[in-house]
């Protein structure tokens, strides 16, 4: 057995000691197991938080697209600034909001605005659907790390499996808590990681960052820019403002929030973060150091250049190191993912549907559900397939369908009905569906738009689709003899 | 909206307005291609403009409102 698999098993044994010790002295009950009992400080939230930008979207995706894609890869720094800016004013009324009336879950929060039990079941289903595929894609990205940091000794599927079985494990024992735990130890180890990797690399082979880039710009003229038609600038800032936009429509983004004191450490939060998604740099740093060091890499196989060039350079006992900070980036998001997705599944839809289920019994089924999605992820895992960053576009077009729906609840005087916001969620989401199973494109739906708007990011068609949909619906269905109620009703 | 809050849409508008005036490769701005030395720069702008936000938004003056309206 070598030094690598050492250090990646002694990772995963203190994440699963570290996650299931969270829950010593805490009444686990729903409120507790989903958010903490509203009770962590600035820290921690900000842990929560950042640890959605250190998952192995970045970690192997980031690395991976850089290498892959160049220029376009820039985007992730893009929607860092907008989302944080968002954040600023979104999060806090939504804190207050869900705090007043002990929510637990995003679906609570959209059913409680639009008084309607049956648009929480929805948003509870999409939740659901949209946290599958970012599950499969930590679990694969967890797959990817075992086995190439322990030198094919351990297969994908074994460390997936192995992966899987210990996120489960914390998450049916202490919940959030153990998320909280673990995202303290991820992120001083993942920063350690990213930013030696990404200062060394490029100094190593090329002399430092300048000559770096040089170098490959002589080598691949135009590839640190953006493509004039493709991946280009319009395609980057559609992409930027979907993906702002879906950022804080993640339920477990929601949950994250919710657990908050206070609404001011979430506001601190929207200028801390900025400099936390700064270290995203430093791993393009590495995919571009691998780009005329590890030539070759195609389609799925770009989420292994941080590996493969590891694994250049490195004697076994670094790249164990590396596989260790790794695998904590597919397994504290996991276990948040995984939460979020048992407690809809179990508060939101169970209990809708068995409506006279104790709060006791709603937490139990959703212990249960963690393995049934675990499991389910694991399955679309196995089937093998698309890149991380595909992964991921894809789930955020799902989750970004709510947030027309979110701001109008935020608004002074909701003028949408809940018939609207149940319509154009649904419109929304059947269009990404259509858009994602059959790979249709701008340029595929509308030949004869001009060819700069050919660019754009399929997931607007979506997104217009469903605004679309909300102002007509809102305005064939309001009753303005009665809106004065249903409007104070909607506000709460 | 207050003037401190309208900074916000500075770093916006840099994140809007880089990938198309400034989708370059040369000059390398602190060693790195000009574009995504444009998007790093403008995480910090965020950061800066956002504590200035915070820092001077009556929201955040007085305790803190805490969990237990």
């Amino acid at each position: 057995m070598n030094i690598s698999i050492v250090l990646i098993f002694f990772t995963i044994a203190l994440v699963l000691w570290l996650g299931l010790r969270a829950q010593r002295g805490k009444d686990m009950n729903l409120e507790q197991w989903t958010v903490g009992g509203r009770g962590f400080g600035t820290a921690i939230v900000f842990l929560l938080m950042a640890g959605e930008i250190y998952t192995t979207f970045v970690f192997l995706g980031g690395s991976g697209y850089a290498y892959g894609h160049g220029g376009p890869a820039y985007y992730m720094l893009g929607y860092g600034s907008l989302c944080f800016i968002l954040s600023y004013w979104l999060l806090p009324p939504i804190w207050r909001y869900a705090q007043q009336r002990k929510l637990v879950s995003q679906p609570d929060f959209f059913a409680a605005k639009y008084d309607s039990p049956a648009l929480g079941i929805l948003v509870a289903v999409v939740g659901a659907v949209a946290l599958i595929p970012y599950l499969v894609l930590q679990l694969r990205g967890l797959g990817i790390i075992v086995s190439v940091a322990s030198y094919s000794v351990i297969s994908s599927t074994q460390g997936t499996v192995i992966g899987a079985l210990v996120i489960t494990a914390y998450v049916m024992v202490s919940g959030i808590h153990g998320s909280a735990w673990t995202s303290v130890l991820k992120d001083i180890l993942v920063m350690g990681v990213a930013i030696f990797l990404g200062l060394y690399l490029p100094f190593h082979y090329y002399g430092g960052i300048g000559h770096m880039f040089e170098a490959i710009e002589q080598a691949k003229p135009g590839f640190l820019a953006l493509p004039a038609k493709g991946e280009s600038a319009v395609w980057m800032v559609s992409t930027i403002l979907l993906s702002t936009l879906g950022f804080y429509m993640w339920p477990h983004m929601f949950m994250a929030s919710f657990s908050a004191k206070g609404e001011r450490g979430l506001r601190k939060n929207a200028f801390v973060l900025p400099i936390y998604q700064l270290m995203l740099l430093f791993i393009f740093f590495v995919g571009f150091a691998a780009v005329l060091q590890v030539p070759g890499l195609k389609g799925a196989d770009i989420d292994l250049a941080l590996f493969k060039i590891s694994m250049a350079t490195f004697d076994p006992w670094v790249v164990g190191l590396i596989g260790a900070a790794g695998v904590l980036t597919a397994i504290v998001p996991g276990s948040m993912i995984l939460m979020a997705a048992a407690t809809l599944v179990a508060n939101n839809i169970y209990g809708p549907l068995r409506a006279r289920s104790s709060q006791i019994r709603i937490i139990s089924v959703a212990r249960l559900m963690a393995p049934a999605v675990m499991g389910v992820a694991l399955w679309f895992t196995l089937q093998g397939g698309q890149t991380i960053v595909a992964l991921l576009l894809m789930a955020y077009s799902l989750v970004t369908q709510l947030f027309p729906v979110l701001l109008a609840s935020l608004l002074r005087v909701n003028p949408v009905t809940k018939v609207a916001a149940f319509a154009s969620i649904l419109v929304g989401e059947a269009a990404v569906a259509v858009l994602s199973l059959n790979k249709l494109s701008v340029a595929t739906l509308f030949p004869f738009l001009p060819d700069a708007l050919k660019d754009l990011n399929v997931g607007m068609v979506a997104l217009t689709l469903n605004v679309l949909t909300l102002i007509v619906v809102s305005a064939l269905t309001r009753a303005p003899r009665h809106a004065g109620p249903r409007l104070q009703q909607q506000q709460g | 909206m207050s003037w401190f809050r309208s900074l916000a849409l500075l770093p916006v508008a840099s994140v809007l307005l880089g990938p198309f005036v400034g989708n370059r490769v040369a000059p390398l701005v602190l060693g790195m291609p000009f574009l995504l030395a444009w998007m790093s720069l403008t995480l910090v702008l965020t950061s800066v403009v956002m504590a200035i936000v915070y820092r001077l938004d009556p929201a955040n003056a007085g305790p803190e409102h805490a969990v237990g309206e």
